[in-house]
C-alpha cells in the first residue's frame, strides 16, 4: 500500500520530519527569550551600533569570529573579559545571531570589555591593517571601511527591528564612516553585562607592596603576559606603538600596579583587573621597572 | 512487452554539465580561500575577502554542484524506475535557466555583500525565493512524473527522493523568514538563542536533506546498476530509511553545545546524534551486502571503486559525526579546523565520490557508447582521493594541535597559550591544505575532460546511425 501511493508517502515522510522538528525547534520557543532569561542591564542597539552590526554581516566576520563564550573554563578564561559565560539574555536583541562555528580569529562576544577605550584607537589600528599590531595574524585589512556611512536606512532599521531611538542617537550618526560604526558596535559587546571588576580582580589597598625584587624569577612569565596582553599596543620588544614605552618607568611599582589594574579610560588602557590575578600585575611591573633594554 | 518508452534526457545532460561548471567554481574559490587562509594579503578588498568568498564557496558547493547533479540524476532516475517519460521536459528547461541564473546572481551578490550570514542560508530574501521556486518546479516535474508512473512499486531511491523534496521545501522556508528592509537586506524573524537554534535545525537538515538521502537515493540506484548485483535486502534499507529520517530532525543542537541553548535541547541532539549511527550503517552494509561474492569488481570495474569508497567515506562520517556531537569530545574540536576536515570528507569523499560514479554511467547510457577512457576514470579516482585525504588528515591534525592548546593551562589556571601561538602553530598545516586542494582540482580537471570526450564520442556515434 505504501510502497505503492506516493501521496500518502509524502504526506508520512512530513509527519516522521515534523515530529523531532516539533519538539526541538518549534516548542523551545515557549521558553528561549522569555522572561527568564532577560538581563536587565542588555539593551539593544543604537542606530550606529546597528549600522556596524550590519556592516560586521555585510563583510562576513563571522566566517572567522564566533560570538559564544561557551560554559568551559577555557573559554571564560580566554574570551570572557570578566563577563563570564554568554548567557542568552545577551542576545535577545541580535537579528539574525552571530554565533558562528569556526574560530580562525578570537570569539567576540565580550569583546568590548576587553578594548574599553571610548576612541577605538587599537580597533582602528588593527582593523586598518592587522598585521601591524599582531605581527602574525592571518586577518585581511579592512582600510576600506574608513568611507563614508550610508544612513538613508538607520532610522528604518530602528523602526523595524523596534529598537527606541532619540533625535540625538540619529544625529551621532552625521559625518560617521564605516569604520566608526563597526568599531562602536564591536565596543558594546560585552559591555552592558553587570560585571563586578572588584570581586574578580585584585584589591588594591592589599597590595601596595611589590613581592617580586628580582626579576630573574620571574621574567619568562612575565614575557609571556607582556606578549599576549600588551605587546599588540605597547610594541612586541616594549619600545612602545599606540601606547608609550614600557622600556623602565619613572613611577612607583604602586602606581604601575594602579595603571594595569584600572586602566586609564582617557587614554584608551584598558583595565586588566578582570583577566590578569594580582600576582601577574606584579610580575609586569617588575618587568617594566627592571627589565634590562634588549630583553 | 512494454514498448520501450522514450526518456527525455536533454535536461539531465544540461544538469549535468552546469553542475560540474558550479562545481569547478567551488573547487576554484575553496582554493583561493585556502591560500588567504595561510597568506592574508591575497585578499582583495573588498570583493574578494575571505568573509564574502566564503560563502560563495559553499554555496557553489552545495546548491550548485549538489544540488545541480541531484536534479540532474533525479530526473534520470525517476525516469527509469517509474518507466515514464518525465512529465513536463519544457517546466525542466525552464528549472535549467532559473537554476542558473540564480546560482551566478548568488555569487555576484554575495561579493557584492548582501549576506543574510546564516550558514547555508546566506541569499537575501529575493534570492531565496528564487531558490524556493527552483525546488518546487523541480519537485512537482518529479513527484508528477512518479504519479503518472508506468511500473506500480516504487524502488527504495523514490522514497529517498520524495523525501528529499518534502524535507528541503520545509527547512529552507522556516529559517529563511524575514522582514525585508529593502531590496537587498532583511532581517531574521527568530532573535538570539532562537535563530541560533532555528539556524542549526536547518543546517543539520540541509547536511541529511541535501547531502545523505540525495546521495543515498543515487547509491541504491546505481550500485545494482553498475555491479549487475540486486540490492542485498529492500527491507533493510525501508527501515533504516524510516529510522533515518525520523532521528535526524532532533539533532541539529549538537552544533550548539555548551552555549545558552537549553540544555536538555542539546542532550536530546547529543543521543539522537548517537543513534544515527545505526541508520546510517544500515545503508552502509547494504553497499557493503550487496558486494558479497562480487569483490572482484573493485579491481576490474573502475565504477566500483568510486561507489564503494564513497560508501566508505559514509561509513567514517557518520561514526566521526556522532562522536563529535558528544559533549566532551565538542568542547575539545569545535570551532577548530577538525570540523572543516570532517566536512570535506562528507562533501569530496562521500557525496562527490558516489556523484562521479553515477555521472560517469548515465552520461555514457545517455549517448549508447562507453566512457572515453576508463584509465582516465582511474586516474581521476586517484587524484580525488588522495586529495581529499590530505585536506581532511591535515585538518584534523591542524584541529587537535590547536584544541590542545587553547585548553592548555598553567598550574594556577590560567591559560599557557595566547590566541597568536595557536595560530602560528597551524599555519604550516594551512599550506599542505592548499595544496590538497590543487591536487583535488587536477582530479576534477580529468574528469572534466573525460566527460567532454564521452559526449562528443556520443555525437559522432549518433550520426554514424543510418
Amino acid at each position: 500500500m505504501l510502497e505503492k501511493n506516493p501521496v500518502i508517502f509524502i504526506i508520512l515522510a512530513f509527519v516522521v520530519i515534523m515530529v523531532g522538528t516539533t519538539v526541538t525547534m518549534i516548542a523551545p520557543f515557549k521558553w528561549i527569550n522569555g522572561p527568564g532569561d532577560r538581563i536587565a542591564e542588555v539593551k539593544p542597539y543604537t542606530p550606529l551600533q546597528q549600522e556596524g552590526r550590519d556592516i560586521y554581516m555585510r563583510e562576513g566576520c563571522n566566517n572567522c569570529h564566533s560570538q559564544t563564550v561557551r560554559t568551559l573554563a577555557a573559554d571564560v578564561e580566554r574570551y570572557g573579559y570578566g563577563g563570564g559565560y554568554s548567557r542568552s539574555g545577551e542576545f535577545v536583541y541580535d537579528r539574525p545571531h552571530l554565533w558562528g562555528s569556526r574560530r580562525t580569529g578570537p570569539d567576540l562576544a565580550h569583546i568590548g570589555l576587553k578594548y574599553p577605550d571610548p576612541k577605538g584607537m587599537w580597533h582602528h589600528k588593527h582593523m586598518e591593517n592587522p598585521q601591524s599590531v599582531v605581527p602574525a595574524s592571518n586577518m585581511p585589512a579592512y582600510a576600506f571601511l574608513n568611507a563614508p556611512l550610508d544612513t538613508s536606512y538607520s532610522e528604518r532599521k530602528m523602526k523595524l527591528l523596534k529598537f527606541p531611538y532619540t533625535q540625538a542617537d540619529l544625529d551621532e550618526l552625521k559625518g560617521k564612516s564605516e569604520m566608526d560604526a563597526i568599531i562602536a558596535y564591536m565596543r558594546k559587546l560585552g559591555t552592558d553585562l553587570p560585571v563586578s571588576k572588584a570581586s574578580n580582580g585584585p584589591k588594591l589597598q592589599d597590595v601596595l607592596n611589590n613581592p617580586y625584587n628580582d626579576l630573574n624569577t620571574v621574567k619568562a612569565e612575565a614575557l609571556s603576559i607582556y606578549a599576549k596582553d600588551c605587546a599588540s599596543c605597547h610594541g612586541v620588544k616594549r619600545e612602545g606603538t599606540l601606547g608609550p614605552s614600557l622600556k623602565g618607568s619613572a613611577r612607583s611599582d604602586a602606581d604601575l600596579f594602579a595603571i594595569i589594574a584600572n586602566g586609564i579610560e582617557a587614554n584608551g588602557m584598558p583595565a586588566f583587573s578582570g583577566m590578569l590575578d594580582e600576582r601577574k600585575i606584579w610580575k609586569l611591573v617588575t618587568l617594566i621597572k627592571l627589565g634590562k633594554q634588549d630583553d | 512487452m512494454h514498448a520501450p518508452t522514450r526518456y527525455y534526457d536533454d535536461s539531465v545532460k544540461g544538469f549535468i554539465i552546469w553542475s560540474i561548471v558550479w562545481g569547478t567554481v567551488a573547487v576554484l574559490v575553496g582554493i583561493l580561500i585556502s591560500l588567504q587562509l595561510a597568506w592574508p594579503q591575497l585578499n582583495v578588498a573588498p570583493y574578494l575577502t575571505y568573509g564574502r568568498l566564503r560563502p560563495i564557496h559553499t554555496n557553489a558547493g552545495i546548491f550548485g554542484w549538489g544540488i545541480g547533479s541531484f536534479i540532474a540524476l533525479f530526473f534520470y532516475i525517476t525516469q527509469r524506475l517509474t518507466r515514464s517519460p518525465l512529465w513536463s521536459p519544457g517546466l525542466a528547461r525552464v528549472t535549467l535557466w532559473l537554476f542558473n541564473i540564480g546560482i551566478a546572481s548568488a555569487a555576484v551578490t554575495l561579493a557584492m555583500g548582501f549576506n543574510r550570514t546564516k550558514e547555508y542560508a546566506e541569499l537575501e530574501w529575493p534570492l531565496a525565493i528564487v531558490v524556493a521556486i527552483i525546488w518546487v518546479l523541480f519537485s512537482i516535474n518529479v513527484f508528477m512524473t512518479i504519479l503518472r508512473r508506468k511500473e506500480e512499486q516504487m524502488y527504495i531511491s523514490l522514497w529517498y527522493i520524495m523525501a528529499t523534496l518534502v524535507g528541503v521545501t520545509v527547512l529552507y522556508v522556516i529559517n529563511n523568514l524575514g522582514v525585508p528592509l529593502h531590496l537587498f537586506k532583511s532581517y531574521s524573524a527568530f532573535a538570539g538563542t532562537n535563530d541560533a537554534n532555528v539556524q542549526w535545525w536547518y543546517g543539520h537538515n540541509a547536511v541529511a536533506m541535501v547531502l545523505t538521502t540525495p546521495p543515498l537515493a543515487i547509491f541504491y540506484y546505481f550500485l545494482p546498476k553498475v555491479t549487475g548485483n540486486p540490492i542485498f535486502s529492500h527491507r533493510m534499507g525501508i527501515v533504516a530509511f524510516w529510522s533515518l529520517i525520523f532521528m535526524y530532525l532532533w539533532t541539529g543542537a549538537h552544533h550548539l553545545l555548551w552555549t545558552p541553548v537549553p540544555d536538555w535541547i542539546q542532550t536530546l541532539a547529543m543521543a539522537f546524534s548517537i543513534m544515527l549511527i545505526a541508520p546510517s550503517w544500515g545503508a552502509v552494509f547494504n553497499g557493503y551486502l550487496t558486494m558479497n561474492g562480487q569483490w572482484e569488481q573493485l579491481k576490474t570495474n573502475y565504477l566500483v571503486k568510486f561507489l564503494i569508497c564513497g560508501i566508505t567515506f559514509y561509513g567514517l562520517q557518520t561514526l566521526q559525526g556522532p562522536m563529535q556531537a558528544v559533549r566532551t569530545f565538542s568542547a575539545f574540536i569545535h570551532y577548530t579546523d577538525w570540523v572543516p576536515g570532517h566536512v570535506h570528507m562528507g562533501a569530496l569523499g562521500w557525496v562527490s565520490m558516489v556523484l562521479f560514479a553515477a555521472i560517469y554511467y548515465a552520461v555514457s547510457k545517455m549517448n549508447d557508447s562507453e566512457i572515453y577512457s576508463t584509465r582516465l576514470a582511474d586516474i581521476h579516482f586517484w587524484l580525488v582521493l588522495v586529495g581529499q585525504l590530505i585536506y581532511s588528515v591535515t585538518m584534523w591534525i591542524a584541529g587537535v594541535q590547536q584544541a590542545s592548546m587553547l585548553l592548555a593551562t598553567n598550574p594556577d589556571g590560567s591559560l599557557h597559550y595566547s590566541f597568536m601561538e595557536t595560530m602560528i602553530a597551524i599555519f604550516p598545516y594551512y599550506k599542505m591544505r592548499a595544496v590538497s586542494g590543487f591536487i583535488y582540482l587536477a582530479g576534477l580537471l580529468v574528469f572534466i575532460y573525460n566527460i567532454y570526450k564521452t559526449f562528443q564520442k556520443g555525437v559522432v556515434t549518433q550520426a554514424a546511425k543510418p
